[in-house]
């Protein structure tokens, strides 16, 4: 298990490493934490000729709010997103479902650009980028674009990053006080590829009643998805149970996930069902809970 | 074999190597610079026995180049053990009889050190969240855990022992030192 040989580049700005990758062309790989590419080239799965090192490249690496959103630097590293105190405020699904990465080690290491370039269809903070529609910005040499989560996945570990481009910062927007979010995954050991996975934000009425529903599912197919679409016509009804098996199952309607040696299609749209009822329930309670803080706000207090 | 040269900081000292890039950074620490407390076992981030830290972060050397590991500290399970006196962890790990072949401690050690530095006060599941990224087919972990318990409540002791031996006999380590002082 030892890797194939290739030239070694570390630059110290991105302008020389923009550089770089226009002299690599499709020889030439970014590498951010290694968390995965260094596995897949220890396994030959991957045998780049030339490896450009980014971790220099410090300037990349912040959790900056702004109004309404928070934008990270690509070579934030997982456990840095789960100690932020900024997310936890602002974006709190995003140190919820980090802890979910690999294991503590591996988080130390593993960058969230990284995460969204190797686009592992399993992957947590992907199906987070497509459920709260992040904005992913990439520069090449000479062109600095931004992409919505939705058009970077193409396919599985595909994305529409070119051999030229580097992913610098990605853009979560605030997940709105009042609202209710959550993300669950289901493995079979602590710190596997998640099997399957759910992530929601909801938000609901003076009177209990849905007002606005996200969800997005991963491991139900090459990339992970958003299903608002099939689910809308549930909004305006409460979340009980009832509710939640009905949006569950519209929810998994035509979706046909990938059969393998760890779970068959079956299997993983059965474990997708309990995994949606979840979070559907979580964030129902969870937005309840945030109403009832909001109307006791400790502003008119006086002990 | 396009050899470069490397320089290393490890355990507070340089070595000066001549590597190939491909070469892992445990292959470089077990061969080059000859400190084997560091195992290595799946060789792709999987079993853990390879952790080291980076810059006081724990790291999977397995899956790191050495020559990436050049202007960062690396510290391995060498350096924990002083004047040939074993670490709190370590200790409470024997005590506790938390390893049988002990393959996989040196990077349960490495893990659960950083860990216990970053989270002083863990729960029972909180270790074995931590401990999952390391593997061990000895000992069912029960005793691992046992030891990181142990570890934790002999560091909040010493620590609390250290506020009381200044005077304020609070657990509020900081803020217990400045009132009195």
């Amino acid at each position: 298990m030892k890797p194939a040989i290739f030239t070694y580049r570390r630059p110290a700005t991105l302008h020389e490493a923009l550089k770089l990758l226009e002299e690599t062309g499709d020889e030439g790989k970014v590498i951010a934490g290694g968390q995965s590419l260094v596995p897949m080239m220890n396994m030959r799965l991957a045998r780049p000729e030339y490896l450009v090192d980014i971790n220099d490249l410090d300037d990349l690496r912040y959790i900056r709010p702004f109004e309404g959103g928070i934008d990270i630097g690509a070579l934030t590293r997982h456990g840095d997103l789960e100690r932020s105190a900024i997310l936890r405020r602002l974006c709190p699904i995003v140190p919820t479902a980090a802890h979910f990465i690999g294991h503590y080690a591996i988080r130390q290491r593993g960058t969230i650009g990284g995460s969204m370039a190797h686009a592992d269809p399993a992957a947590e903070l992907p199906l987070l980028a497509v459920l709260l529609d992040a904005t992913l910005t990439i520069a090449s040499l000479d062109n600095t674009r931004s992409q919505t989560a939705r058009e970077f996945f193409l396919s599985m570990y595909t994305t529409d990053l070119q051999p030229n481009e580097i992913l610098t910062a990605v853009r979560f927007p605030v997940i709105p006080p009042g609202s209710g979010w959550s993300f669950k995954e289901f493995s079979r050991r602590a710190g596997d590829f998640a099997l399957v996975s759910a992530a929601c934000t909801m938000q609901l009425n003076s009177s209990g009643s849905v007002e606005q529903l996200h969800l997005a599912l991963g491991g139900a197919d090459l990339i992970p998805i958003r299903v608002d679409a099939s689910i809308a016509s549930f909004i305006g009804e409460r979340p009980d149970a009832r509710w939640r098996q009905a949006v569950a199952k519209a929810a998994l309607n035509d979706l046909e996930p990938m059969s393998d040696v760890h779970a068959s299609t079956q299997d993983r749209l059965d474990w997708l069902a309990l995994t949606v009822d979840q979070v559907l329930a979580q964030s129902s309670l969870r937005a309840n809970e945030i109403g009832e803080q909001a109307s006791h706000t400790p502003e008119e207090e006086k002990p | 074999m396009n050899e470069v040269p490397v320089t290393l900081w490890v355990n507070g000292q340089a070595y000066a190597v001549r590597v190939s890039p491909r070469k892992l950074l445990s292959d470089v620490i077990r061969e080059d610079i000859g400190l084997t407390g560091t195992h290595v076992g799946c060789e792709h981030g999987v079993c853990g026995a390879c952790t080291v830290w980076l810059d006081d972060r724990p790291a999977r050397s397995c899956l790191m180049f050495a020559i990436q590991a050049e202007g960062h500290a690396v510290t391995t399970i060498e350096a924990l053990a002083q004047h040939g006196q074993l670490n709190v962890l370590q200790q409470a790990l024997h005590e506790e009889h938390g390893l049988q072949c002990g393959f996989c401690t040196p990077g349960i050690v490495m893990t659960m050190e950083a860990y216990l530095h970053e989270h002083p006060n863990p729960t029972v599941d909180d270790i074995r969240d931590a401990l999952s990224g390391n593997l061990c087919r000895c000992t069912g972990y029960q005793n691992i855990v046992a030891g990181v318990q142990k570890a934790a409540r002999v560091l909040a002791q010493n620590s609390s022992g250290a506020t009381s031996a200044a005077g304020s006999g609070s657990t509020h380590l900081s803020e217990g030192g400045r009132e009195y002082v």
